[in-house]
C-alpha cells in the first residue's frame, strides 16, 4: 500500500515537472519574439556593419540578400528561430564577426561565479537576520535590521560598489578594486551585490516568519516542551519557506540585472561588462544575445524554484493532483498571493 | 451629525482616516517630508541654485565642500549642489512619468483581463508573463540600447518592465470587487462596461495601486540612475544623479564628495519613497500590519 502511494506521488511530481517544462515553451518563444523585435528595429544595417564602411553598395546589397534582410518581419523571425533551435546560432557580433553564443559562453562563467557568491551571501545573511528579527520582534536588533535593510533596498548597487572601493581598497587598502585575478578580487563585488539582495530576503523572511509564529501549531509545539530552537527552525521556518523561496527566485532576476552594473564598477570581464561594451559599439546582436541568454537562465531558475516548491510543500502536489495546472487555479493562486 | 441623545458622532471621511493612520507612522512622515523637500528642490531649482549647472570653472576644479560650494565642485569646476538640484528634476520627472504611464497601461490591461475573464484574461496575462520573465534591469538595458539614450527613451525603457506588476495588482483587486453586490446593481440599472470599470472598479483598486506606484517611483528613480550610470540615460551636460557618478568615476579615490553627494541623494529619495510606500500600505490596510 505504502509503496504504491509513494509511486503515485512520484508520478504526480514527474507530471508536474513535465507540465511546468511545457509551460515554459511559450514564455521562451515570447522572450525570443521580444528580443527579435528589438533587434529588428535597432538602428544600423548588419550587412554594412559586417563589411565595414568601405564596402560597395553592391556588396552590401548582396550580403543583405544572403542574410535574408530583405524578407518580411515574420519570415525573418522564423529564420531566427530556426537558426537558434536547430543550429544554436544566435547571430554574429558586428565588431568581431565571431558567433555571439561563443562569446557569451566564454564570459558567462564570470557572471555565474559572481551571481552564485552573491546569492550565497544574500541568502545566508537575509535568512539569519530575518529569522532573528521575527523571533525578537521590536527588539533593538529587529529595529536596526529593519532600517538597515530598507536602506539596503534604497541604495543603488553601483554606488554601494563605489563606496566599498573607497573604503576597502582606497582608504584601508585591504582588497583590490578591480579585475578578477584571484579569490580576493571577488570579495568586494560579491559583497556589494549580495548585501543589496539580502535586504529583500530579510524583509520577506521576517514578515513570513511573523505570520507563521502566531499560528496555533507553534503554540502547540511549545507547550509540548519542544526546545525553542526546534520550534523556530522545524515548525515555523519550514512553513514560512514558500514566500521566501519565491523572493529568492525573483532575486536571481535582480542579481543578473545587478551584475551588469557591478561588473562594470569592478571591471569583471563577465557577460554584463561585455554587454555594456557592446552597447557603446552598437553591437546589437551581442547586446540582445546576452539579454536573451540571461533571460533564459532566469526562466530556468524559476522552473527550478517551481520544482523546489513541490518538495517543500506537499500541498502543491495535492492541489495539482486534484485540479492540474488549470488556469482558474493559477488565477486563484495569484489572488491569494496578492491579497 | 447630531444624535437624538445629544452625543456628537464624528464622521470621518475614508481619506481622513487613512491620513490619521499614516500620521502615526513616524518613519513614513519623515519620508513624506524628505519627498516634499526633494520636490521643492526640483521645482525651484533655478531659484535656489547658486550657480548655473553647466557653468565650468576650471580654476575651481575639485573644491571640497565649503560655504561657497556647499557640496564642492567636480572635475570641470561645476558646482555639485546646483547640479544635484537640477538632477532632482530629471529623477522626479522620470520616476513620475514612467510610473504614470505604466500604471495607466498596466491598470487598463489588468482591469480588462479581470473584468472579461476567460480567454481575454488568459491572453493578456500570458503576454505580460513573458515581460515578467525578463529581469527588469536587463529589459530596460535592452530597450534603452535599441532606442538610444535620451529622456523619453529612458522612460519607455523603465516603464515597460513594470506594466505586468500593475496589471497583476489591478487584476487581483478587480477580481475581488467584481463579485460584490453593488456591481450587480450598477449593471442591472444599465451602466455600461466602461462606466462600471472606470467608476466603480478602478476606484476600489486605487489603494493597492497607490502603494505599488509609490514604491514604483522609487524603483524608477533607481533604474534611471543605473541606466545613466551605464551611459544609456541622460546625455551630459544635463545633470543626472547617476551620470554624475559615472562621469567622475576616475576621481573617486581622491575626492570623496564627488561620490558621496549624488549617490546620497539617490539613496535618500528612494529611501523616503520606500518608507512612505510601506506606511501607505499599513495605513490603507491595517490588517496587513505586523
Amino acid at each position: 500500500m505504502l509503496s504504491s502511494a509513494l509511486a503515485e506521488k512520484e508520478f504526480y511530481v514527474l507530471k508536474y515537472i513535465l507540465h511546468r517544462l511545457l509551460a515554459m515553451i511559450p514564455v521562451l518563444l515570447g522572450i525570443l519574439l521580444i528580443v527579435f523585435t528589438l533587434m529588428f528595429f535597432s538602428p544600423g544595417n548588419p550587412a554594412r556593419q559586417l563589411l565595414g564602411a568601405n564596402a560597395s553598395e553592391e556588396a552590401v546589397w548582396q550580403l543583405e540578400e544572403q542574410l535574408g534582410l530583405h524578407d518580411g518581419f515574420f519570415v525573418r523571425f522564423f529564420n531566427y528561430l530556426k537558426d537558434i533551435i536547430f543550429h544554436f546560432d544566435f547571430g554574429k557580433s558586428y565588431s568581431t564577426g565571431h558567433p555571439v553564443m561563443e562569446e557569451v559562453l566564454s564570459r558567462f562563467p564570470y557572471t555565474l561565479k559572481l551571481a552564485a557568491w552573491s546569492a550565497g551571501i544574500a541568502i545566508v545573511l537575509g535568512l539569519i537576520t530575518g529569522i532573528i528579527s521575527a523571533v525578537r520582534q521590536y527588539s533593538t536588533f529587529d529595529n536596526v535590521a529593519t532600517i538597515v535593510s530598507l536602506i539596503g533596498v534604497s541604495m543603488p548597487n553601483f554606488w554601494q560598489g563605489l563606496i566599498n572601493i573607497i573604503i576597502f581598497s582606497v582608504a584601508l587598502k585591504w582588497l583590490p578594486s578591480s579585475g578578477s585575478y584571484g579569490p580576493e578580487y571577488w570579495i568586494l563585488p560579491a559583497v556589494t551585490l549580495g548585501t543589496s539582495c539580502a535586504a529583500s530576503v530579510m524583509r520577506t523572511t521576517r514578515s513570513s516568519m511573523l505570520e507563521v509564529i502566531r499560528q496555533d501549531y507553534i503554540r502547540m509545539a511549545r507547550s509540548k516542551g519542544q526546545s525553542e530552537f526546534i520550534v523556530i527552525m522545524k515548525h515555523a521556518f519550514k512553513n514560512a519557506l514558500i514566500p521566501i523561496i519565491t523572493v529568492i527566485g525573483n532575486m536571481f532576476g535582480s542579481l543578473l540585472g545587478g551584475s551588469v552594473l557591478v561588473e562594470s564598477v569592478f571591471a569583471i570581464p563577465g557577460l554584463g561588462k561585455y554587454m555594456i561594451d557592446a552597447i557603446s559599439e552598437r553591437d546589437y546582436p551581442v547586446v540582445l544575445g546576452s539579454v536573451l541568454f540571461l533571460a533564459v537562465c532566469f526562466s530556468l531558475v524559476n522552473l527550478l524554484i517551481d520544482i523546489i516548491y513541490c518538495f517543500i510543500d506537499p500541498r502543491v502536489i495535492e492541489q495539482y493532483k486534484k485540479e492540474g495546472l488549470k488556469k482558474k487555479n493559477v488565477a486563484k493562486e495569484a489572488v491569494a498571493n496578492e491579497a | 451629525m447630531k444624535h437624538r441623545t445629544g452625543i456628537t458622532l464624528k464622521k470621518r471621511s475614508q481619506a481622513g482616516e487613512i491620513w490619521r493612520r499614516l500620521r502615526q507612522n513616524k518613519a513614513s512622515m519623515v519620508g513624506l517630508v524628505i519627498i516634499i523637500i526633494v520636490i521643492l528642490m526640483a521645482v525651484f531649482a533655478d531659484v535656489i541654485a547658486p550657480y548655473d549647472y553647466s557653468q565650468q570653472n576650471l580654476s575651481e576644479r575639485f573644491q571640497g565642500p565649503s560655504l561657497k560650494h556647499l557640496f564642492g565642485t567636480d572635475n570641470f569646476g561645476r558646482d555639485i549642489f546646483s547640479r544635484i538640484l537640477f538632477g532632482a528634476r530629471i529623477s522626479l520627472k522620470v520616476g513620475l512619468i514612467s510610473v504614470f504611464v505604466s500604471v495607466a497601461i498596466g491598470g487598463t490591461l489588468g482591469a480588462v483581463a479581470a473584468f472579461y475573464g476567460g480567454k481575454t484574461d488568459n491572453i493578456i496575462m500570458r503576454i505580460l508573463d513573458v515581460i515578467l520573465a525578463i529581469p527588469g534591469m536587463l529589459l530596460a538595458i535592452a530597450i534603452a540600447a535599441t532606442l538610444g539614450a535620451g529622456l523619453s527613451n529612458m522612460m519607455i525603457a523603465i516603464g515597460i518592465g513594470s506594466i505586468p506588476g500593475y496589471a497583476r495588482v489591478v487584476r487581483a483587486s478587480v477580481l475581488t470587487v467584481k463579485e460584490q453586490d453593488y456591481i450587480e446593481v450598477a449593471r442591472s440599472i444599465g451602466a455600461s462596461d466602461a462606466r462600471i470599470i472606470l467608476r466603480h472598479i478602478i476606484l476600489n483598486a486605487m489603494a493597492p495601486i497607490l502603494v505599488q506606484a509609490t514604491l514604483g517611483v522609487a524603483g524608477a528613480i533607481l533604474s534611471c540612475a543605473s541606466l545613466s550610470f551605464l551611459g544609456l540615460g541622460i546625455e551630459p551636460p544635463t545633470p543626472e544623479w547617476g551620470s554624475m557618478l559615472s562621469s567622475t568615476r576616475q576621481y573617486i579615490s581622491q575626492y570623496w564628495w564627488l561620490t558621496a553627494f549624488p549617490g546620497g541623494m539617490i539613496m535618500l529619495t528612494v529611501y523616503a519613497l520606500n518608507v512612505l510606500g510601506d506606511g501607505l500600505r499599513d495605513a490603507l490596510d491595517p490588517r496587513l500590519k505586523d
